[in-house]
């Protein structure tokens, strides 16, 4: 500073920089008042609106994205249920099936039963008939033997007498009676 | 208007700058009260440059920026946020931003003037800029003051609370001073001072290098060398201060608005 006002001083010519002139000033307005326009007016807003802008979408982005959130913890909950509810039918019907299954065998059984019984029953029958069949065809037999047999000891016919055939049933009767005395 | 060219003389002889940097000729409107020289032309292309980059910024902004968008945005987010909302809030940091911003915007840009090849001068190394943002900064800070409550704001800057009342008597001159008087006054010059001797230091340095080199010659090209290294760092140095200067007038404008506004001290 010194070096320069002496210099300004050699010259001849020096001026107070302190000193404002008119034009310096006047310049000086113009350009802060040009730029406070533009500021003011139109970078600002301008800024403003963009910033609002840009948060708003911000905003909507985080609503956009709840709602998606939302909705697939929606979905979730429905495929949970229904997944239950699934297992439980899955449940439901293996269950029946068990059910089925003894109500099966066990009607397969008393059926098996009752075949065997009457399988049994008849057999049985067919037994008892042809016993008797066979006591009656021996009881006449027999009766027709003995009586040919003794009239053949005594002598005569005794096949047509009724005291003979009486005397032959008593014989079986009594041949009966023993051979359940002696079971 | 070559500055290289009027410091190195044909007599051989040392000339370094002068005060009369700064009021280079006239070119335009000469008388008028409108005139114009090399510096306002630098001021007006300075604002021009403003408009341009800003309205090419703004014009159609996006919600999902670009490279350019970004580093608009990154700009006027330095004043809105650190400076406007930091000290004044909300509220009244929307009320004053397009002040501040448009302070931080013209000084920075005519500070950096001085070191853009070509220009070489700071549009803020001569009083006009420093003084009318200051006067603007005073009026504001005042107007803020008078706004909000005109008794409260001069209690608290004359009469500061919680201080026994014959102290006044030495206070509130002082509390007076400090605030209508020391305030602009101070504003003003720190950029002036600044934006001038960073001028005539970077002149100095280059002056000195152009005479060691092409007048002396010799030995002295050396000397030159170191000269012209001192230079360069300055002009980096003077980036800073652009930014700093830009940053600090703009700062105490917001302080001053905020104190002004502010309920007790």
């Amino acid at each position: 500073m010194l070096h320069a006002l002496v210099a300004a001083a050699e010259e001849g010519t020096t001026k107070n920089p302190l000193i404002p002139e008119l034009y310096d000033i006047f310049w000086s307005a113009v350009c802060f008042v040009i730029l406070l326009a533009l500021f003011w007016r139109f970078v600002l807003p301008k800024m403003q609106t963009m910033l609002e802008e840009r948060s708003a979408a911000i905003e909507g982005n985080i609503a956009k994205a709840d709602e998606a959130q939302r909705q697939a913890e929606a979905a979730l909950e429905q495929y949970t249920a229904q997944l239950a509810e699934a297992r439980q039918e899955a449940g439901r019907i293996r269950e029946s099936a068990r059910e089925d299954g003894k109500q099966i065998v066990t009607e397969a059984r008393s059926q098996a039963m009752l075949e065997a019984a009457r399988v049994t029953a008849s057999a049985q029958a067919q037994i008892e008939a042809e016993r008797q069949a066979a006591l009656v065809s021996l009881r006449s037999d027999v009766g027709t033997l003995a009586i040919d047999l003794a009239g053949n000891v005594i002598g005569e016919t005794l096949a047509d007498d009724a005291k003979a055939t009486a005397i032959v049933d008593r014989f079986l009767a009594e041949l009966e009676a023993s051979e359940k005395a002696t079971k | 208007m070559n500055l290289l060219v009027q410091t190195s003389t044909d007599d051989g002889t040392f000339h370094g700058p002068s005060i009369m940097e700064f009021f280079p000729d006239i070119v335009l409107f000469e008388g008028t009260g409108f005139d114009i020289n090399r510096i306002m032309l630098i001021r007006l292309l300075a604002v021009l440059a403003l408009v341009i980059v800003f309205w090419l910024g703004t014009r159609n902004m996006k919600i999902v920026p670009g490279k350019f968008q970004s580093l608009i945005e990154m700009a006027l987010d330095f004043v809105r946020v650190n400076i406007a909302e930091d000290l004044l809030g909300k509220v009244d940091g929307k009320r004053f931003l397009p002040l501040l911003t448009t302070m931080f915007f013209m000084i920075f840009t005519m500070n950096f003037t001085g070191i853009i090849p070509g220009l070489n001068i700071a549009g803020t190394s001569v009083i006009g800029v420093p003084l009318v943002l200051a006067a603007i900064s005073y009026v504001t800070f005042i107007y803020a003051g008078i706004k909000k409550s005109p008794g409260k704001f001069f209690k608290n800057s004359l009469f500061p609370t919680g201080v026994p009342w014959p102290v006044y008597i030495i206070v509130t001159p002082i509390e007076f001073i400090s605030t209508f008087i020391i305030r602009p006054v101070t504003l003003t010059l720190r950029l002036l001072m600044n934006m001038v001797v960073g001028h005539l230091l970077l002149v100095l340095f280059f002056a000195a290098t152009q005479f060691f080199v092409f007048t002396l010659g010799g030995w002295f090209i050396a000397m030159g060398a170191v000269t012209f290294a001192f230079g360069f760092a300055f002009t980096l140095f003077e980036i800073l201060v652009a930014l700093l200067q830009a940053y600090v007038f703009t700062l105490l404008t917001a302080v001053y608005i905020q104190l002004a506004v502010a309920e007790e001290h």
